[in-house]
């Protein structure tokens, strides 16, 4: 049942880009660790981190495009889920320094010492165990998007509303997160992390482990994603984007279906985090700012919504364009980045890969009536 | 004597009043259909025909009065949207609804009969049953040539037999069918009438809401006349094209 679900998603565009991404998981790694430092091939690890991190970024816009473009829900808050995959990651990472932080606490991360916290906060108990941590990474954004996608589509919050209340639970999110009194490092979030599973977080190999497990990420969710939009259930997602009401009457229950789209989407971006996290070293309540949520759905835009590929396209490009843009004209970037928006929408609404597609099917309908005769009058 | 008239109905309607923002689009509309019956509704624009169907399929809550199902057994008041389509109500639109980026075929694979819950979808195989299923669909539909094209490139005509395919997949035991001729040529109008009857001949039942009277002398059928929110008069075509407050609704104005 799982085997033929899966197999599915494996449309010739999936494959092509599966084979790319597991190409560049492997080629990228061995570049920098196997190529001498000399070497025009070799890649430094900064570049390998830099990389890793556009891996996580393409999850998010991959979770982003399954509600977005097959559901038609814009989640303008996506970025919170991330966020929450980052907060657990991190949590790990902070249990991990034990007595090497500033304070030598056995046992409270640094932050809790200055609070002059006496003991562990009970939600932050298991974080020592990587098994519970990575549990706690899908589960806790499954959980919010589950209670918050319960409520509003259960009473038909659509459109526009609905997309203001995702902003409205990011912010939330950041406001809370910036409390110190909420136990998760206040301002500063959770930073100065050791080790994961044992191995140093900064070291060369571990980066490129990062790297690796990033680009598997992208490669498994991409596969996930496009199982699900190949399934009736998808055929189901995408009725309910284009006539909401018909699909109610013929029997679909709408609310449930967008719930659980909803829920396995943001359990996508919070495994998305939670490779994000160690890549950069740090998790702190900036990553819930309802501005990132927007730039997200800017890479999907820029992508091609509905394509899932594109999505994973416009996460790379724009963000390499972000790096490359920030480097010689940084305070621009924000209209850059509108301008780029606003330039999409009107010349390429289908995006990069929605265009490109379009173009290819109008080319292979095109030849064959071509060199057929032109029927009698 | 109302639970009589319920026990023996399909669809019971009674009394059921329902306002929009204090406008009366429903002043105590009753009306009985029975099971394997083909009724046609006519009346002016406005006259809550559209209303009365968002009230049997749990679209639009009516202020008072009772719609029940099956012999007045179940409380259609009380139910959604989904619910209502599962027990058997099925319904097609008056501005034809298919699901334009799908293709003629998926949106009939879409309706067919089957477990509506996620995990079902998520998992399910089309199985050669609804397969062959579909083909006679498509047939009955005349859209077989177009099975792969997109919902939304048919014509205008063809996503009302499109929808209308859709409501006889999901197999249900009314149907409620808002205007199916509207844009149709004549000839069109003709098949669809035809089409009505044979499905009704097949033990369904059908309520037709349409303008066209040569369409509904077509059908042949008890005719009910809404008109201001109530039935005006019922009966034969002949009967109510020959009542004079049916004559003076439609022609006095
Ligand atoms: N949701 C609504 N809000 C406000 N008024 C409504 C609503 N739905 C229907 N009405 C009004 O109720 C009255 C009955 O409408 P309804 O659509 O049932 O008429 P109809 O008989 O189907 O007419 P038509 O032949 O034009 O389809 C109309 O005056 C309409 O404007
Ligand atoms: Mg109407």
């Amino acid at each position: 049942m799982i085997r033929h679900f899966l197999e599915n998603g494996l449309d010739a565009r999936v494959r092509i880009a599966l084979a790319v991404i597991l190409a560049v998981a492997i080629l990228v790694p061995a570049a920098n660790l196997l190529v001498p430092e000399g070497s025009p091939f070799h890649v430094p690890t900064y570049l390998v981190t830099l990389f890793g991190k556009y891996a996580t970024y393409a999850v998010l816009a991959l979770a982003l495009d399954l509600v977005w473009g097959y559901c038609g829900i814009l989640s303008l808050g996506h970025g919170a889920f991330f966020a929450l995959g980052g907060y657990a990651m991190g949590m790990y990472l902070m249990r991990q320094i034990g007595t090497r932080g500033v304070y030598g606490h056995p046992i409270l991360p640094d932050f809790m010492v200055f609070l002059n916290w006496k003991e562990l906060p009970w939600y932050w108990y298991g974080f020592d165990h990587f098994a519970f941590a990575m549990l706690m990474v899908v589960l806790v954004p499954g959980l919010v998007a589950f209670v918050f996608g319960w409520f509003a589509f259960r009473s038909r919050v659509t459109g526009v509303y609905l997309s203001i209340i995702t902003q409205a639970l990011t912010y939330a999110l950041l406001l809370a997160f910036f409390r110190n009194d909420m136990g998760f490092g206040g301002n500063n979030g959770l930073t100065d992390f050791k080790d994961i599973v044992g191995f140093n977080v900064q070291a060369r190999g571990t980066r490129a482990a990062l790297f690796f497990l990033s680009c598997l990420l992208v490669a498994g969710g991409l596969l996930l994603s496009a199982a699900i939009v190949n399934s009736k259930l998808g055929k189901v997602l995408v009725a309910i984007r284009d006539a909401e009401s018909r699909t109610r009457f013929i029997g679909y229950r709408v609310a449930t279906y967008k719930a659980f789209v909803f829920t396995v989407s943001a359990m996508l971006a919070g495994l998305a985090g939670a490779l994000y996290v160690p890549q950069v070293g740090i998790i702190n309540p900036s990553e819930f700012s309802p501005a990132n949520s927007i730039e997200a759905v800017i890479w999907v835009a820029v992508g091609g919504r509905g394509t899932l590929v594109g999505a994973v396209v416009g996460a790379v490009t724009v963000n390499w364009g972000k790096t490359w843009f920030t480097g010689v004209l940084p305070s621009f970037w924000l209209f850059a980045l509108g301008g780029l928006f606003v330039l999409v929408t009107l010349f390429l609404p289908k995006g990069i890969v929605g265009t490109w597609s379009e173009w290819r099917a109008k080319r292979k309908t095109a030849t064959p009536a071509d060199a057929s005769p032109a029927p009698a009058e | 004597m109302t639970e009589a008239l319920a026990a023996n109905s399909l669809l019971y309607l009674d009394d059921v009043k329902v306002s929009f923002d204090g406008f009366k689009a429903l002043k105590g509309l009753s009306l009985t259909i029975e099971p394997g019956e083909m009724r046609a509704i006519i009346g002016p624009n406005g006259a809550g025909k559209t209303t009365m169907m968002d009230c049997i399929t749990g679209k639009t809550r009516p202020d008072e009065g009772e719609v029940s199902f099956e012999g007045g057994t179940i409380d259609l008041t009380k139910l959604d949207e989904a619910t209502i389509a599962e027990l058997g109500i099925g319904r097609k639109f008056q501005k034809p609804t298919v699901f334009e980026s799908h293709t003629v075929e998926d949106n009939l694979y879409l309706a067919l009969k089957s477990d509506r819950g996620p995990l079902a979808t998520l998992f399910h195989r089309l199985s050669g049953a609804e397969a062959a299923r579909i083909d006679e669909l498509l047939a009955t539909i005349k859209l077989t040539g177009r099975r792969g094209d997109l919902a939304k490139n048919l014509s205008h005509g063809q996503k009302q037999w499109l929808e209308i395919g859709m409501l006889l997949a999901q197999e249900p035991k009314l149907l409620l069918v808002d205007e199916p001729v509207a844009g149709m040529t004549d000839a069109e109008t003709m098949e669809t009438a035809a089409l009505l009857r044979e499905i009704n001949a097949s033990g369904k039942s059908v309520v037709v809401v349409e303008h066209d009277m040569a369409f509904v002398r077509e059908l042949g059928v008890k005719v009910t006349v809404l008109h201001e929110g109530g039935v005006l008069s019922e009966g034969s075509i002949d009967h109510v094209a020959n009542d004079p407050r049916v004559i003076e609704v439609y022609l006095g104005r």
